[in-house]
């Protein structure tokens, strides 16, 4: 699957299928720090993605 | 994972609430909170005008967003701090959002652009007078948000801290032993003096990521960037420490910082009350009014120097 990232923007190939929260894992990011969009729409972490889909994994801190 | 109230399918999970919710029951608990904050810190009432002071940014726009539908008398400022293309986006940000939602209910944008006043952006402003961006950029927004809140007459400024920031804050602040500036970190912050407008942060009870969420549910289109002048800010190391806590234990964030707000409220009463000490040490700026502990206010001073440099 494409996953696009932020800080900087980029994006990686990963294998799928796997959970939201595995592929946060994978990619060594904390869950409290980000979300995951598939599409348009915002999922959970025990979501099952694939290979397909497109997925956005946004950041949510900022400098405050 | 099924929403917790209506047990359909839930787009996010609050770990910290033992709970996850549908988009629709998602909006309602982030009202719910913003209402509990309101109420529990007398921070507004309906019939009361409020200044929001957004950047473009999820929090500020989001804070926006709730008070218009929960009712609530907002305007908001926008201050332009001419930081290239990143103040070009979101002032673009801000702009779309007044179109789209706040002119529809009757709300107000107001402006403000640092170049067209000091004649440089924040980035220069800060190099003139051999200072950091991010404390030039603190002092110039206060400064601002404050005189348009006391020259509109508006009965309360508002902004997006939220729980993140509030964390991130009063570690800072235990970490260096900064106790002067606990008193400093209540959500509901009085119009100590004359000129200075009263200041309250509604979002207190709510993560980044949930207004993130929220964000993206209700279609707000919020700049993702990150301002380039805050890489490797002191804040931003907090909050990346605080959030590996919170992941392996839900909550620490909110005990943290409402436990702090609880232990606040029941110390025993000062000697003199931070209104007494505000009336003692301020007075009006020679130069602009608003209240400072100097003769001539730090912004005023700043401003001086910027030009002088400017000139010479």
């Amino acid at each position: 699957m494409q996953v696009q990232l932020s800080h900087p923007t980029r994006t990686v190939e990963v294998k799928g299928p796997k959970k939201v929260k595995d592929l946060l894992r994978e990619l060594n990011l904390v869950v409290e720090a980000h979300l995951v969009i598939k599409g348009d729409d915002l999922v959970t972490e025990d979501e099952m993605l694939y290979d397909q889909d497109q997925i956005e994994i946004r950041p949510v801190i900022s400098g405050g | 994972m099924n929403c917790t109230k209506c047990k359909t399918k839930a787009v996010i999970g609050l770990p910290r609430h033992n709970a996850a919710f549908c988009k629709g029951c998602f909006n309602s608990f982030v009202h719910e909170q913003v209402a509990r904050a309101i109420k529990s810190e007398w921070m507004f009432g309906k019939d009361e005008r409020i200044l929001v002071a957004v950047s473009g940014g999820k929090d500020s726009l989001a804070l926006w967003d709730i008070l218009l539908k929960m009712g609530y008398r907002a305007d908001a400022l926008y201050v332009n701090l001419g930081i290239g293309t990143y103040s070009e986006q979101s002032y673009a940000k801000v702009m779309k959002f007044a179109d789209a939602v706040a002119i529809s209910h009757g709300a107000k944008l107001h402006l403000h652009t640092v170049e067209q006043e000091a004649g440089a952006g924040i980035k220069e402003l800060a190099m003139l007078i051999h200072r950091p961006t991010c404390s030039t950029c603190g002092t110039i927004k206060r400064y601002q948000f404050n005189r348009v809140a006391i020259e509109q007459q508006y009965d309360v400024m508002a902004t997006g801290h939220n729980l993140d920031d509030e964390a991130a804050r009063l570690l800072g602040n235990v970490l260096h032993w900064q106790e002067e500036y606990l008193d400093k970190q209540s959500p509901s912050l009085p119009a100590s003096v004359e000129g200075f407008a009263k200041k309250v942060k509604p979002l207190f009870r709510l993560s980044e990521r949930e207004l993130a969420a929220y964000a993206v549910l209700n279609r707000i289109d919020y700049i993702v960037e990150e301002c380039p002048m805050a890489k490797g800010s002191k804040m931003l190391q907090y909050k990346e420490v605080l959030n590996r806590l919170e992941t392996e234990s839900p909550g620490t964030k909110q005990t943290f910082y409402l436990g702090f707000l609880d232990k606040q409220s029941k110390k025993q009463p000062a000697a003199t009350t931070m209104t007494e000490k505000d009336r003692a040490v301020l007075h009006p700026c020679a130069s602009c009014s608003q209240p400072t502990t100097a003769d001539i206010c730090s912004y005023c001073k700043m401003m001086a120097r910027a030009k002088a440099h400017a000139a010479s």
